[in-house]
């Protein structure tokens, strides 16, 4: 089959082979002068304060006092494996990770198809599912806060005008998880649902009516061309969905601050909360330093899948 | 046009945009590329916003019009931990503003680090600031190490709303059209029931949900009345009652989970059933003063009621006006930043209209404050002012406040039983009087 159509970002490249050996210099050098400005900014203001947070998780480093504070060696480390709160709020970034990825990466999915689907007004369409991608976090929060909140918000009252048991939105862990998840939903499903508008018109219209002539059902077109033709559409935009839930931060602390309690707590609050609030930001450095390796091995696991679905793309 | 052409335009380009910005001494450039200020101008940083940041702009105007010849540069920042960090971390950076307002609570950590001026009374004698002229809670609370490091703006407590309308036809108000004195959990208890029989629903109201600093509030007001205390020396004792503390919670808890008032309410709840007449009664700090002012409801304030022990209690918490380390200012900046500071507190009776109880007496005892209502009904409030106890971790919008008000919160709504609670404060407090402190 025509697979082969799926390859993407390896066929540009061979064209500069082609170009004579003293141009290539030259465009390497040009290259590297282009990418200066933003490298010397990495540099600067990511790699830098990475290596410097590595260094600080071995010292009692205080945000109160200049300098990196006494050398405690492993002890940061050795503290937060045994700390409760640290894991329950890695418990809490997962919860989330899990309510939020597979709504975000279907309900994406099938909104991309049926939105290809629609005949007319198709840019309305996009614009309707794209545009609250578009709103600043503290906007949603806002809207969310008030569709949620007790005793005055509109989703309680609507329950209870149906007659309908009213759950305690925002003030209980179980559904501050639920409210979080189904305004991220909302609010970011827009992304996902242009990758996968981008991905499915890569696919050729060939194959489709060949597809057709061959009698092929709706269901079974989507089952046997579309969904296998988007693996890689699929993969990316998965993993892209993993890391960026695993962040969560924004819209938790703006909606139920971690609460009740510490029992919506994502991660990175913990982090925030060590680190600012209680000035230890050794402490926090360590916490942060565990966290990234977490993210990290999860990359490059998206790494390798996505190597093994080129391989079998190019097969 | 060649690359080379571009890119020596580029640089020149980006060069001159530098030295305008640090030319002109802008606000941009000085976090930028951390050039000093001219002379003649102070940097002042605090974090009201709201009514509260109104006032004080109508305060720096006060200033700025019998100074005319200094450029006052104010910078207001989100109040809590971000205030205190963007503060802390701009000190020991060795770029602090010239005066920043902070917390009494957060006072002692702040100086502990070695982060503030101490004031010397004979500077602040000459500046007509004499410590022995504002309110003896507030100038106590200021001191670290026996020396003074800030000057108290003002006392604002934790205090009781009430509805004028719902407490007459609950019965509530004396023949002065003033709410009854109530004294005792029980009394307390019938006034908010009877307020309920007017609404037909609610009796009262305090904000549960995302709130820990208000559940932290309403908690430690009772929890001081009774006599009890959290932590000592310097917070790296546990000195938590588990009886006391659990009588308070269950005094609590039995106000929401018998439907006298809401179980899980955020803010904007809080503000739309008070200001709606659906509830009688508020607790709140008195900073909300200004939220329901503009309103057309009828309105009091007073302090919260002597529910438990011998003497009144208010919790309590302090503004005040602090000189931030600094190896670079002289003599002559350090008086300009006084004068500001003086400028500021003589004007106190603006700060006033935001609900706080000036901490300077010649304005506390003036006419025009005494005649301030609901204001003047709880100047007491600021004699009987009780802090947050000492620690790293205390203070306004701190780690003490978030944590043991999540606890709280949990026996206000019911999910957990106050012993429960208790237990929970108590898991939180060994942890953090265990934790190596930022400072020592």
């Amino acid at each position: 089959m025509a697979t082969t159509t799926i390859i993407d970002d390896a066929a540009p490249a061979r064209t500069v082979a082609t170009l004579p050996t003293g141009g290539r210099s030259d465009e390497n050098r040009a290259g590297w002068l282009m990418a200066a400005p933003f490298l010397a900014f990495y540099l600067l203001f990511l790699i830098g304060p990475a290596v410097f947070g590595l260094v600080m998780s071995f010292f009692n480093t205080t945000s109160v006092r200049p300098g990196l504070g006494e050398a405690v060696g492993l002890d940061n480390y050795r503290q937060i494996f045994t700390d409760s709160e640290f894991w329950a709020s890695m418990g809490h970034t997962v919860w989330f990770t899990v309510l939020t990825v597979p709504p975000l990466v279907i309900l994406a999915f099938v909104l991309a198809v049926l939105a290809e689907r629609v005949a007319r007004g198709k840019a309305l369409v996009r614009f309707i599912f794209f545009a609250p991608f578009v709103l600043p976090v503290t906007s949603v929060t806002m809207i969310f806060g008030w569709l949620y909140a007790a005793e005055i918000g509109l989703l309680p009252n609507a329950l209870e005008a149906l007659g309908l048991p009213v759950p305690d939105l925002l003030g209980e862990a179980r559904w501050g998880f639920i409210s979080v998840a189904a305004l991220t939903v909302w609010w970011t499903i827009g992304f996902n649902f242009v990758l996968f508008l981008a991905g499915l018109q890569d696919i050729p219209e060939q194959v489709y009516e060949a597809a057709a002539l061959d009698g092929a059902s709706p269901v079974r077109t989507l089952w046997s061309l579309t969904l296998p033709l988007l693996r890689p559409t699929v993969v990316l935009v998965t993993m892209l969905q993993i890391l960026a839930s695993m962040q969560i931060f924004n819209q938790m602390y703006l909606l139920t601050a971690g609460g009740p309690g510490t029992e919506t707590r994502p991660v990175m609050q913990y982090i925030y909360d060590t680190g600012f609030s209680d000035y230890r930001a050794g402490y926090s450095a360590a916490a942060t330093m565990i966290y990234f390796a977490v993210v990290l091995i999860i990359s490059v696991l998206w790494y390798l899948a996505r190597v093994r679905t080129r391989k079998g793309a190019d097969a | 046009m060649s690359s080379r052409l571009s890119r020596r335009a580029a640089v020149l380009g980006s060069l001159a945009a530098a030295t305008a910005l640090s030319g002109c001494g802008s606000p941009a450039a000085r976090g930028l590329f951390g050039v000093a200020p001219p002379e003649g101008q102070l940097s002042y940083w605090n974090m009201f916003t709201g009514g509260d940041g109104a006032n004080m702009v109508t305060m720096q105007e006060e200033y700025l019009r019998t100074h005319p010849d200094v450029r006052l540069d104010a910078t207001v920042l989100a109040w809590g931990t971000p205030y205190y960090t963007k503060l802390t971390l701009a000190t020991s950076g060795g770029a602090p503003p010239d005066v920043a307002a902070v917390h009494l609570s957060r006072l002692q950590t702040l100086a502990q680090a070695d982060l503030l001026q101490p004031l010397d009374e004979s500077l602040l004698g000459e500046h007509d600031l004499d410590p022995g002229r504002f309110v003896p809670t507030a100038v106590q609370k200021s001191r670290y190490d026996n020396r003074l490091h800030a000057v108290p703006l003002d006392t604002h407590p934790f205090v009781l709303f009430y509805n004028v309308d719902v407490c007459r036809r609950a019965g509530l108000l004396g023949s002065d059209g003033k709410l009854r004195p109530i004294r005792g959990p029980e009394q307390f208890r019938g006034a908010i029931a009877a307020a309920a029989r007017v609404t037909g629903g609610y009796g009262g109201v305090v904000n549960i949900t995302k709130d820990p600093s208000t559940n932290w509030r309403w908690f430690a007001t009772l929890y001081y009345q009774l006599g009890g205390s959290v932590v000592a020396d310097n917070g790296t004792r546990v000195t938590l009652d588990d009886d006391l503390a659990a009588q308070a919670l269950g005094f609590m808890q039995g106000l929401t989970t018998s439907g006298l008032m809401p179980k899980s309410i955020d803010g904007p709840g809080v503000t739309s059933l008070f200001s709606t007449g659906k509830v009688g009664f508020l607790l709140d700090g008195e900073w909300q003063i200004p939220t329901y002012a503009g309103s057309s409801l009828k309105f009091d304030v007073v302090p919260v009621p002597h529910v438990f022990g011998p003497k009144p209690v208010a919790y309590a918490d302090s503004h005040a006006l602090v000189l931030p380390r600094n190896a670079e200012m002289d003599d002559q900046r350090r008086g300009t930043a006084l004068d500001f500071v003086r400028s500021l507190i003589g004007s106190s009776v603006i700060w006033a209209k935001g609900g706080h109880i000036p901490a300077w007496l010649p304005v506390q005892n003036s006419a025009e404050f005494r005649a301030m209502r609901p204001q003047a009904n709880y100047t007491e409030a600021a004699r009987t002012a009780q802090y947050d106890p000492p620690a790293w971790y205390s203070g306004a919008g701190s780690q003490l406040q978030n944590l043991l008000g999540a606890a709280i919160a949990t026996s206000q709504t019911g999910s957990a039983k106050p012993a429960q609670a208790v237990r929970e404060m108590r898991k939180q407090l060994d942890k953090l009087a265990a934790a190596k402190p930022p400072v020592e």
